[in-house]
């Protein structure tokens, strides 16, 4: 072959071509990937080892009308894991539990909670406690992907006491997730589930902060911080309530453990609740950090059913207390005074067509007048208003004074009352000639097609109490809002007034129930029901002092008996409120 | 020599010695991890003792004339093949690689890996075979000796299997064509059934190379027989090679796959090569740091101190890094090129040669595997991959080569045909 010296010397000269051509080739390569990608890469390089931990904003704190606290936050624990793959997640699980009690239901949630975001830790116990939390900090090198976090919870002072209006938190749901109001939230979040803190979630939640910590390929935890600065969290703004604890307490402690039903109490002015309850109810610390099943098994199971809110969701018939209603109306459209008697007196019965409608008082009340017929709750007296008024008349008028209506509470799933719309409704319900003008009688005196919600008729007897408005319940402190439902001057106001004080004197339904010092005005109810035919639900909605009312009450007791019963809880409370030593500061000075 | 006997070429040592330092240098950041404490990070310490090693065999091979070195040729290559062939029988894996049989191992200790050893005697032999040649080749038939010197060794490296280190047999074969002086159309059309293999898998590619075969088969005119030869050979491999796929194993294929398309398997064999780029890519101008490199310290590269030591130095020195190291292995091929060139006879000339070209397919194949350039062989990056039997290679060869510069310094035109 050729080894010629020239030969040779291009030989190399070709060699040295090609080495620094090639050369140059890998270095444009490397140019290209270092400088002109160098974006692109640089942020998957921090991807890869940086994994978010969010930082829990504290829930904003709740406070009563004076200042006390009512819903706070303790300091907490929560135990996470970060792990690369479910795999790697499921045998860390088996080697944490153990060091700490780990049910399978609990491994399974935390491997469910991993695939909703396995970039994120995924929450092994979202309230642990000191013993667990100490246990993993000494063995923590075993668990490389081990993240303990500083985590509030929710706590409530009064527990059971404020569930019916407070509600309770739990973690997000995968189908809230997907709600468009649940927008930005992430799974694993704690979340408002009922009562004021569903219904104030997005101003009681904060916003959620941020930590970086940097892991390994494997996703063992290899610095805590300081690999970016982190993102605090926001705790949110407070919530004032109108609500008066110390009145709360006192009318739970008056439903005591037998009694079951809601009762309400709203300043009539403003439409402040100053109290709510429904009992049975229950605790809102048992939901923080996962409610325990067998807790939520026996909840649900209750035939009392404490899950459901007897003020906002039960409807019941509102019996006597609805005369008023009839009263009212009557009075409105100048078709009788508080001192009208009507044509046939009470002798325990009035016949109307082929049938026979009684009275609760089988010996009859005799001739007497409208202001007398509230008093003792004479139904021939209003069978007869009603069949005066007319049908049509007493139906627009019902839902003129808004008994088909919600009352706007600040709180969720309130149920809207039921009541006629027309008499259309009858002819749909039951065909054009399937009911009889009989239906009116039933109507007038509160029973028939007329479900009320305990926080409805709260509504209409502090129209009653006021100028004939309307105010909307609020329990978070906002904008009054009042409407006019019925237009009856001073006097006839002031003499309706007058005539439920005498349900509560002597001789009146509820006589029982009288305040020493302070006039208390007001109506029982004694609702029959198809539930339980021989247990009637007992009601009293009142307030006092009647001549310049400052609280509205209304009970309801299911299967309660006769309305008196709901009268003298009705009456404790109004004088619990009102001979209260004045000492506690209002709101405003408090804060 | 100016009246010096010295046997140094002062350019060549320095620079092997520079890349060895720099080498070095980065085993020990390649061991700072952010890992519970590995072997990886006291490897610089004994990559460091090999390096002393090595010199001392590189002197020794300084000390041994170019004369002796084409005498021992021959055993030398025999004992290369029949320890390749010990190695199919009781050799065994290591590392990255487990599955090979690559190693000899004594008592549990491994000795050291034959193929790098076979790397250099091969060289040898084949600048004893060419440098035999009085006339260049006319025929392809007529290199069937050279042929059949690299392919024993290649044949056995592949039983192992280690695709990557036949790959530098068939890179020192070409390269010392090349510099024998077959003309570039003929390595071309040797090649060539090699170039169909690769591209049989796409038939658009493989019928665009064919035609350009055609063309340049009428063009050189070959002898007949072989033209038939070379066309039915070229035509075989489009058919042969879904065959050959199915018997490469499972691993391989995956290999050749992820090189073709790297986001096919992102967390098996394509998550290396993307971690590799992420690393270098993340590396910018100046990169993040001595021993910084947040993915080589949260193990997000891969054999970071072995096959991919190069992306270390492309995350923490960044492109000015990688600059440098490129532009001293440049540096080096051009120094060796030099000294085949002014080399005193045919057989000098196509050891440095040789060896040289085995020094740039091995760094070509690394650092173009760290950026996707190259399928990923586990071949090692000369100076800089942590392993003992593989500096002490890399030092014999510059030794060798040391020995040619002298032997033929100042002598520049003796070289004769």
């Amino acid at each position: 072959m050729s080894f010629h010296p020239n030969d040779v010397q291009r030989r190399g000269q070709v060699a040295a071509v090609f080495f620094v051509v090639v050369f140059a080739v890998l270095l444009g390569a490397f140019f290209r990937t270092q400088v002109l990608q160098y974006a692109q890469y640089e942020l998957q390089s921090e991807e890869n080892r940086l994994r978010e931990v969010p930082l829990p904003a504290p829930r904003g704190t709740i406070y009563d009308r004076n200042g006390v606290v009512i819903a706070e936050n303790l300091p907490g624990y929560s135990v996470s894991l970060l792990s690369p793959g479910t795999d790697s997640l499921r045998a860390a699980l088996r080697r944490l539990a153990a060091a700490i009690p780990l049910s399978p239901e609990q491994q399974d949630l935390a491997i469910r909670r991993f695939r909703r975001a396995p970039n994120r830790p995924a929450v092994i116990l979202s309230d642990a406690t000191f013993e667990q939390v100490s246990v993993l900090e000494e063995r923590r090198p075993e668990f490389p992907g081990l993240i303990i976090q500083a985590s509030p919870k929710r706590h409530y002072p009064d527990g059971v006491a404020v569930s019916a209006f407070m509600g309770y938190v739990g973690e997000i749901t995968e189908a809230e997730l997907t709600q468009p109001a649940f927008k930005g939230y992430k799974a694993g979040q704690q979340v408002g589930k009922a009562g004021l803190e569903r219904q104030y979630e997005s101003r009681l939640h904060g916003r959620e902060g941020m930590r970086f910590v940097e892991v390994d390929a494997r996703g063992r935890v290899v610095r805590e911080a300081g690999a970016r600065p982190e993102l605090a969290a926001e705790p949110s703004e407070p919530l004032y309530t109108n609500v008066d604890i110390a009145l709360q307490r006192e009318l739970v402690r008056l439903f005591g453990d037998s009694l079951i039903g809601g009762a309400i109490a709203i300043d009539p002015a403003s439409g402040e609740v100053l109290a709510m309850h429904s009992a049975p109810t229950f605790d809102p610390n048992r939901f923080v950090g996962g409610i325990p099943a067998e807790y939520w098994r026996q909840l649900n199971t209750d035939p009392r059913r404490p899950l459901f809110n007897k003020v906002i969701q039960g409807r019941y018939p509102p019996a006597s207390t609805w005369k008023l209603a009839t009263s009212a109306l009557a009075m409105e459209h100048g078709l009788a005074t508080l001192d009208t008697r009507m044509p046939v007196p009470c002798t325990g019965g009035f016949q109307y067509g082929n049938r026979y409608f009684r009275c609760w008082e089988k010996q009859g009340h005799g001739n007497v007048t409208l202001a007398q017929a509230i008093a003792v709750s004479c139904d021939v007296y209003f069978y007869q208003l009603g069949l005066k008024l007319g049908l049509s008349r007493l139906i627009a008028g019902g839902v003129q004074l808004k008994f088909r209506e919600k009352t706007g509470i600040d709180l969720p799933d309130e149920q809207a009352s039921r009541f006629p719309y027309a008499i259309d409704y009858y002819n749909k319900r039951y065909g054009a000639r399937g009911w009889s003008n009989a239906v009116v009688l039933n109507l007038s005196i509160g029973q028939g097609e007329n479900d009320q919600t305990v926080v409805n008729m709260a509504r209409f007897y502090a129209a009653l109490a006021t100028g004939g408005q309307a105010p909307r319940p609020e329990i978070v402190r906002r904008n009054p809002e009042r409407s006019v439902v019925m237009s009856l001057t001073a006097a006839q106001l002031d003499g309706l007034r007058r005539a439920m004080a005498g349900v509560v004197s002597a001789g009146g339904t509820a006589a029982s129930a009288r305040i020493a010092d302070v006039t208390l005005a007001g109506k029982t109810g004694t609702a029959q029901n198809a539930q339980d035919p021989k247990n009637d639900h007992a009601w009293f909605v009142g307030f006092a002092p009647m001549e310049e009312p400052k609280i509205v009450v209304a009970v309801m007791l299911e299967f309660g008996g006769h309305g008196y019963r709901a009268a003298r809880i009705a009456s404790k409370v109004i004088e619990s409120y009102l001979k209260r030593p004045t000492t506690v500061l209002p709101r405003q000075e408090a804060e | 020599m100016k009246g010096r006997t010295g046997l140094a070429d002062t350019p060549l040592i320095a620079l092997a010695l520079l890349l060895s330092a720099f080498g070095v240098v980065i085993v020990y950041s390649a061991g700072q991890t952010d890992l519970p404490v590995t072997y990886v990070a006291g490897a610089w310490k004994r990559q460091a003792a090999w390096l002393v090693v090595a010199l001392g065999a590189a002197w020794i091979a300084t000390r041994a004339s170019v004369r002796l070195l084409e005498w021992l040729a021959w055993p030398a290559y025999l004992l290369g093949l029949a320890l390749l062939a010990l190695t199919l029988v009781i050799g065994t894996g290591a590392g990255t690689a487990a599955t090979m049989k690559g190693w000899i191992t004594i008592g549990g200790v491994r000795v050291g890996q034959p193929s790098e050893l076979a790397k250099i005697t091969t060289a040898l032999m084949l600048a004893r075979t060419l440098g035999a040649f009085r006339e260049p080749p006319r025929s392809l038939l007529e290199l069937w000796k050279p042929a059949l010197v690299t392919f024993a060794p290649f044949a056995l490296v592949m039983l192992q299997p280690d695709l990557g280190s036949a790959l530098v047999f068939v890179g020192v074969f070409f390269g010392m064509l090349f510099w024998s002086g077959v003309p570039w159309p003929m390595l071309l059309l040797l090649a060539s059934p090699g170039v169909s293999l690769v591209l049989a898998f796409s038939t658009g590619l493989w019928g665009a190379w064919f035609l350009l075969f055609l063309a340049l088969v009428f063009w050189y005119r070959p002898y007949v027989v072989e033209g038939v030869a070379l066309v039915l050979a070229n035509v075989a491999m489009g058919v042969v090679a879904p065959i050959l796929w199915d018997r490469l194993a499972p691993y391989q294929q995956r290999r050749l796959l992820v090189f073709l398309d790297p986001s096919r398997d992102p967390r098996a064999s394509g998550y290396h090569v993307i971690q590799s780029q992420v690393a270098i890519g993340s590396g910018g101008w100046t990169g993040k740091g001595f021993t910084e490199g947040t993915q080589k310290r949260l193990a997000f590269l891969p054999a970071q101190h072995t096959d991919f030591i190069f992306s270390v130095v492309g995350e923490e020195l960044g492109f000015l890094g990688v600059s440098f190291a490129l532009a001293l292995f440049l540096a080096l091929f051009l120094r060796i090129t030099r000294v085949a060139q002014r080399a005193n006879d045919p057989f000098s000339s196509l050891v440095a040669f040789g060896l040289g070209s085995a020094f740039f397919v091995h760094v070509l194949v690394n650092i173009g595997m760290t950026l996707n350039l190259m399928p990923i062989t586990g071949i090692p990056l000369p100076f800089f991959s942590y392993g003992g039997s593989f500096m002490l290679a890399c030092w014999l060869a510059i030794g060798v080569v040391a020995r040619v510069s002298a032997e033929g310094r100042g002598r520049a035109g003796a070289l004769t045909a």
